[in-house]
């Protein structure tokens, strides 16, 4: 391990801060009048704010999944806040105007805004509690019309193409998350890529939760136009509190013919401290799809963070011939639950996809795989592979697997495998007599167990999962 | 360098697998253990590195004036000791190449040098690897995952060259090698030899003996050193198994 991650083992969660800045905060609960209250915010358009009171009125008929395997007290909705903005002039024309406050919170957490300091090849727009901050080296990239920007500034200046797209991967109505999330959503990151341009940098979104009693709702949508390339990475953390705090985001993409979306996720929000208490609710839907012949949308998610994770990042394989991939790492530990894996819909001809699935359960975690993987009839040799390992440290977690296979077309493969081991006292040995330390040891072994997923990272990503793989199982051996 | 006094240890259920050893090993010295199976051999071996579920119910052991046991196995590697694993064990997902550098530089960190750079790393690699003729594809693959039994016990000597320790235990490196591969080890072993550097050898057969000339051979048996003497103890016994040595 390096000494950075050396470092943060034994500070426990190093982000779990408190920025002191002045916010406008909307009252508690959730009705009508909330709902034209953040779309007037953000001085939305009439069809916007229709959509959502749609979607709110959808919510209002829906009820909370139950069949996943997590357990938390009921959510009292009309307690939480649904909206929070850093107070600032409105929208920041450029760095200079953004509260020093905020760039000094972001420097800390490591993602300087400052295009000069910022990472080389990694453009990033930083998302702090409801609305978008920064969004860095927009110049550069409108130069070949990738347009990268906040969700808010999307609606405003490329609203067609929002209109087109927002809503047509997870329909408002998909899930009881996914309503409310489309209801009151506030702010989140807009990715297009034009036809053939291959998007030379990273785009990555920084979501940070800071106010206390708020939800986050945030939106993501990219699109890659016909032959297009874009990878994209998602990060994010939030202050450590004792009462739990909901994020319900939804994610989509759009593949058209011959495109290419990577879209990479290290979600490290507030886990709770080890007896369960606080932490962030993750509720999160995330689908992408191939809509075009021969597109591929490929998710690797790096899953340490949260108090309960329930989220399936999953594939619309429309065009014929198109590639779905799915690569996860999630590790539980102390009181965590997470209850994630992907779906993968076979639709188009020959489509093929791919799932990776590890879990770590550690300390009383409990970590569920849950996967779909169906082929509808006109889906002709459609190919699914997926394997699913679970890691186990100590007798006190839990593992479970729960794969569900449809196949629509008797022309299809699908393979699944399944392996559950227990982290063994002799690898941890052999390493400790070569002089690593038992944290170091637990880190090696852990991160060779998930080397087939940290391996799609890109290369900044996976040295930072590598590392939070090893503090987020801290304490988990000895 | 090595002081075992009276050493009693049992494992979990009570059982008691060695029942009084000592030994003493100065700097310079090899010592070879011999002795049949199941005599407790590779208890003595674990324990003198530091490898959980063990109990110790009496004696001591002292490595460079310092109470060994009190030690954990990750000191005690920093502090010069190497075990060369009898079965070593597989690790997944893990570059070889890798694994050495990390043991390598947690062992330069605690004793104060600077770790090594990614040129000089590769450099110590070359030549030790030239030394033990193995191929380069061996460092690029997991650690021991789908290697030989040969390849393994190779590798294990590697990370000794490498590692350069105070004291090597080597845990029936020799047993599984063919011919070659044992000319290999025994040179590996040889090249390691040094005024200020101990090695125990622990071994099945006569065989090794050929090749690394040991100063003491000692007969463990039923977890107690039963005969030691000089290199000839090792030919009475090839001659009269270890039955006829009191074993
Ligand atoms: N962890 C253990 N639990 C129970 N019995 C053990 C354990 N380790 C070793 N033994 C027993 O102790 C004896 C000595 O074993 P070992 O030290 O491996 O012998 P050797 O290496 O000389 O062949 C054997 O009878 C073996 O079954
Ligand atoms: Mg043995």
């Amino acid at each position: 391990m390096t000494d950075t991650a050396q470092a943060l083992v034994g500070d426990g969660y190093k982000y779990g801060f408190v920025t002191d800045i002045e916010s406008d905060t909307a009252p508690p609960g959730l009705n009508e009048d909330t709902v034209r209250f953040v779309s007037a915010q953000k001085g939305e358009p009439e069809w916007l704010l229709e959509w959502r009171l749609g979607a709110y009125r959808r919510w209002q008929k829906m009820t909370e999944p139950k069949w996943a395997n997590v357990q938390f007290p009921p959510i009292d909705y009309q307690a939480a806040s649904y909206y929070s903005a850093p107070k600032q002039k409105a929208g920041p024309k450029s760095l200079d105007e953004v509260d020093p406050e905020l760039l000094k919170t972001y420097a800390k957490l490591g993602i300087p805004l400052h295009e000069r300091a910022a990472l080389a090849g990694v453009a990033v727009d930083a998302v702090f509690d409801s609305v978008s901050v920064a969004t860095t080296f927009k110049d550069k990239l409108g130069e070949l019309g990738i347009i990268f920007c906040s969700f808010g500034e999307a609606v405003r200046e490329h609203g067609e193409l929002v209109k087109q797209y927002l809503g047509s991967v997870v329909p408002q109505g998909d899930n009881f998350y996914s309503a409310l999330n489309s209801a009151v959503f506030s702010d989140g990151s807009f990715v297009y890529v034009p036809p053939g341009v291959r998007c030379p940098m990273e785009l990555s979104t920084y979501f940070r939760i800071n106010a206390a009693k708020t939800g986050q709702f945030e939106r993501t949508l990219v699109i890659a136009d016909k032959g297009a390339y874009v990878s994209y990475l998602e990060g994010c953390t939030a202050p450590q509190r004792d009462e739990n705090q909901l994020h319900a985001a939804v994610v989509e993409l759009i593949a058209l013919d011959d495109a290419q979306i990577k879209y990479s996720t290290v979600q490290n929000w507030y886990p709770g401290d080890a007896e369960g208490k606080g932490g962030i609710y993750n509720f999160v839907t995330k689908r992408g799809a191939c809509r075009g012949a021969r597109s591929k949308i490929s998710w690797t998610q790096v899953e340490t963070g949260s108090a309960i994770t329930w989220k399936y990042p999953g594939c619309l394989l429309e065009g014929d011939d198109s590639v779905g991939e799915f690569y996860s790492v999630a590790v539980t530990n102390n009181r965590q639950q997470a209850d994630t894996g992907t779906k993968m819909i076979h639709l188009g001809r020959n489509t093929r996809s791919t799932i990776i699935s590890k879990g770590i359960s550690a300390g009383k975690g409990q970590n569920t795989y849950r996967g779909l993987v169906r082929v509808q009839p006109k889906a002709a040799n459609a190919r699914n592979y997926t394997q699913c390992d679970s890691l186990l440290i100590g007798d006190r977690c839990g593992a479970h697997t729960v794969p569900y296979i449809e196949v629509r077309n008797p022309s299809a493969t699908v393979e699944h495998e399944a392996t559950t081991s227990k982290i063994s006292e002799d690898q941890m040995f052999y390493c400790r007599s070569r002089g690593l330390s038992q944290e170091d040891a637990l880190g090696l072994i852990v991160n060779g167990f998930c080397k087939e997923v940290l391996k799609e990272l890109p290369m900044e990503f996976a040295v930072e999962a590598q590392k939070l793989l090893s503090v987020s199982l801290e304490g988990s051996v000895g | 360098m090595l002081e075992i006094k009276n050493l009693h240890a049992s494992v979990e259920g009570g059982r008691e697998i060695l029942k009084g050893v000592s030994l003493s090993v100065k700097p310079g010295e090899v010592h070879a253990i011999m002795g049949p199976n199941g005599s407790g051999k590779s208890t003595l071996a674990g324990i003198l590195a530091g490898r959980p579920g063990y109990t110790i119910t009496q004696g001591a052991v002292t490595y460079q004036g310092q109470d060994l046991l009190a030690m954990s196995p990750e000191d005690r590697a920093r502090a010069g000791i190497f075990l060369a694993f009898q079965y070593p064990v597989e690790i997944p997902g893990v570059n070889n190449m890798y694994f050495l550098r990390m043991a390598l530089n947690a062992i330069h960190r605690a004793k104060g040098e600077p770790e090594l750079d990614a040129g000089q790393f590769l450099k110590t690699v070359r030549a030790k690897l030239k030394l033990l003729e193995i191929e380069d594809d061996l460092l690029q693959r997991a650690v021991n995952v789908g290697f030989s039994g040969g390849e393994k016990k190779r590798n294990e000597i590697f990370q000794m060259a490498m590692l350069e320790p105070r004291l090597a235990i080597l845990d029936e490196t020799d047993s599984g090698l063919d011919i070659d591969a044992l000319r290999l080890v025994s040179n590996g072993i040889n090249k390691l030899r040094a005024p200020d550097r101990s090695v125990v050898m622990i071994t099945h057969y006569q065989r090794l003996l050929d090749y690394v000339a040991p100063d003491f051979v000692h007969v463990l048996s039923e977890g107690r050193i039963v005969r030691s003497g000089d290199k000839s103890l090792a030919a009475e016994l090839e001659k009269t198994g270890y039955v006829g040595v009191g074993a």
